[in-house]
């Protein structure tokens, strides 16, 4: 184990939803290297609360990459330097002593900043309420794999449903799409059986109300360098393509 | 219920808010297919579709000022050609018109779905990140669209003053732009070095364009199939490359006197 020295961060502190903000020099003499990020911004609020000011507000919930809950733009890159890692994962050791940090909040009109670096992702919810979901019987909870489903579907489903919903997909976007959160949704319930009866309602429903909030995707692939659970961004054209169906098939359907 | 209304028509007046209701707002009704454009998917799909329309005209294009390497002759016998297309099952210029007429209806909805999904993306991060960006994966052509797009726009125009309208044409022997003069007018323009200096920039900017374009296509219509995935780069890159090398080897034909 080892420690860095004279760490620089700078920090954008925003005393509320209204305040213009700006960026707060604070220095780290020494941190172990196996501090993850969210420890050293520990470490620096006990020091500010110490010195009677106002401790850095931030995100986070459980800690090891699985919640959804930390952010933070670390030196222009969404959940930091490290691919595949949440903030809450990525560690001091990706550092140098003697380091700059900047440590922004996501940007997005969608998602305004409530504090400092935390920020207001409930559009994400308005998102999941339009369709986000399959509408089951309540009852007895049915026998695993009563329903069969390929091993590769199942898979893919997967792979889409690792979506912790962080924002870091709109956070790098350029453009402040959700794309990538959309699409990962919409695919990970229309790849299984269970998601098809109600395939064609939600994905209108989840597109039309992500149009709402969001920008539009120019395929950079931004977002899906940021997850950090590497969502490919195949699930945009997936969403694209079901998008399009939809808006027939309901059509069609409405008109019966 | 005024309260409900006050929510409802926040929700719907004036998107991109804070969200903060739980309603979800109907949509407004509206013809099929403007419901459908409404949309930032559907406007991609506007996007991409007539992007593939103009691929196949430039596409077209290069292939048939190709002739000139033909010789006179054989260029404005092609520009000939053109004008009696389907002739005489249609009168003279009847099809090139129609397709002009496509052209023009497909340049006007690729710039319209352009500027205004430009602007839903400007209001989508209306306060911009404050410290410098990092990024990842974007490659300068998807990142330079608007710019090239637009470099690319004033071009054509010079271009159709240069050819078709003949005005910064340089003049014929008679002292007037003559039309259906097509290789003469070709090497009149192209002669002058910072034209042809311009047409070689415009393509180059032109090709970046198509790079990142002529990929983007296949994820904005949804065209996206393991099977076929990896050929997607390698069709942009290509269909760019033959574009563009047969673009500019035009004005760099005129300049070192191998079209003349």
């Amino acid at each position: 184990m080892s420690h860095l020295k004279n760490l620089t961060l700078k920090v954008w502190r925003q005393s509320g939803p209204t305040d213009t903000g700006h960026f707060e020099n604070y220095t780290i003499d020494e941190i172990s290297d196996e501090a993850s990020f969210l420890e050293m911004l520990d470490v620096l609020n006990e020091s500010l609360i110490n010195e009677n000011k106002e401790a850095v507000v931030f995100d986070h919930d459980c800690r090891e990459g699985i919640c959804g809950t930390c952010s933070l733009m670390i030196n222009g890159v969404a959940h930091g330097p490290q691919k595949a890692t949440t903030t809450c994962q990525l560690h001091m050791r990706t550092f140098k002593s003697g380091d700059t940090i900047v440590i922004e909040p996501w940007r997005a009109t969608a998602f305004p900043i409530i504090k400092d670096l935390m920020v207001d992702r409930s559009a994400f919810d308005r998102i999941i309420e339009s369709g986000g979901f399959i509408t089951a019987a309540t009852g007895g909870a049915p026998d695993a794999n009563l329903i069969p489903i390929p091993k590769p579907v199942a898979d893919a489903a997967m792979d889409s449903a690792a979506c912790i919903g962080c924002g870091a997909c709109v956070a790098a976007c350029p453009n402040g799409a959700a794309s990538l959160f959309t699409a990962a949704k919409i695919s990970h319930l229309n790849f299984l059986p269970q998601g098809q009866s109600e395939r064609f309602k939600r994905t209108e429903a989840m597109v039309e109300t992500m149009d709402e909030y969001f920008g539009s995707c120019t395929n950079h692939g931004e977002c899906s360098a940021a997850c950090p659970k590497e969502i490919s961004i195949d699930v945009i054209a997936l969403m694209n393509k079901d998008y399009r169906a939809s808006k027939f098939k309901n059509r069609k359907e409405l008109s019966r | 219920m005024a309260i409900l209304m006050a929510t409802t028509s926040s929700t719907l007046g004036s998107k991109r808010e804070p969200a903060t209701a739980t309603a979800v707002g109907t949509r407004r009704k509206r013809p099929f297919l403007l419901d459908l454009y409404s949309t930032a998917v559907g406007k991609k799909y506007v996007m991409a579709i007539s992007g593939i329309a103009m691929m196949g005209f430039v596409l077209f294009h290069m292939i048939g000022n190709l002739k000139m390497y033909q010789g006179a002759e054989a260029l404005n016998h092609y520009a000939e050609f053109l004008k009696k297309l389907l002739y005489p099952l249609a009168p003279k210029g009847v099809v090139l018109w129609i397709l002009r007429g496509g052209l023009i209806t497909m340049l006007l909805l690729h710039l319209h779905a352009a500027w205004s999904l430009t602007r839903l993306n400007r209001f989508a991060r209306a306060v911009k990140y404050q410290g410098p960006r990092d990024y990842q994966v974007a490659k300068f052509a998807s990142r330079t669209m608007r710019w090239t797009g637009i470099i690319v726009l004033a071009y054509l125009v010079w271009h159709l003053l240069d050819f078709t309208f003949g005005t910064v044409n340089a003049v014929g022997t008679d002292g007037t732009f003559v039309r259906g003069e097509v290789y003469e007018n070709v090497v009149r323009s192209l002669d002058r070095p910072v034209v042809a200096a311009f047409y070689v920039l415009a393509n180059v900017l032109l090709g970046i364009h198509l790079f990142h374009g002529a990929w983007s296509i296949f994820q904005s219509l949804g065209w996206n199939n393991p099977r076929f995935n990896t050929w997607r780069r390698g069709f942009a890159t290509g269909f760019a490359t033959i574009v563009v090398v047969g673009n500019v080897s035009f004005p760099i034909a005129v300049i070192a006197g191998i079209v003349k």
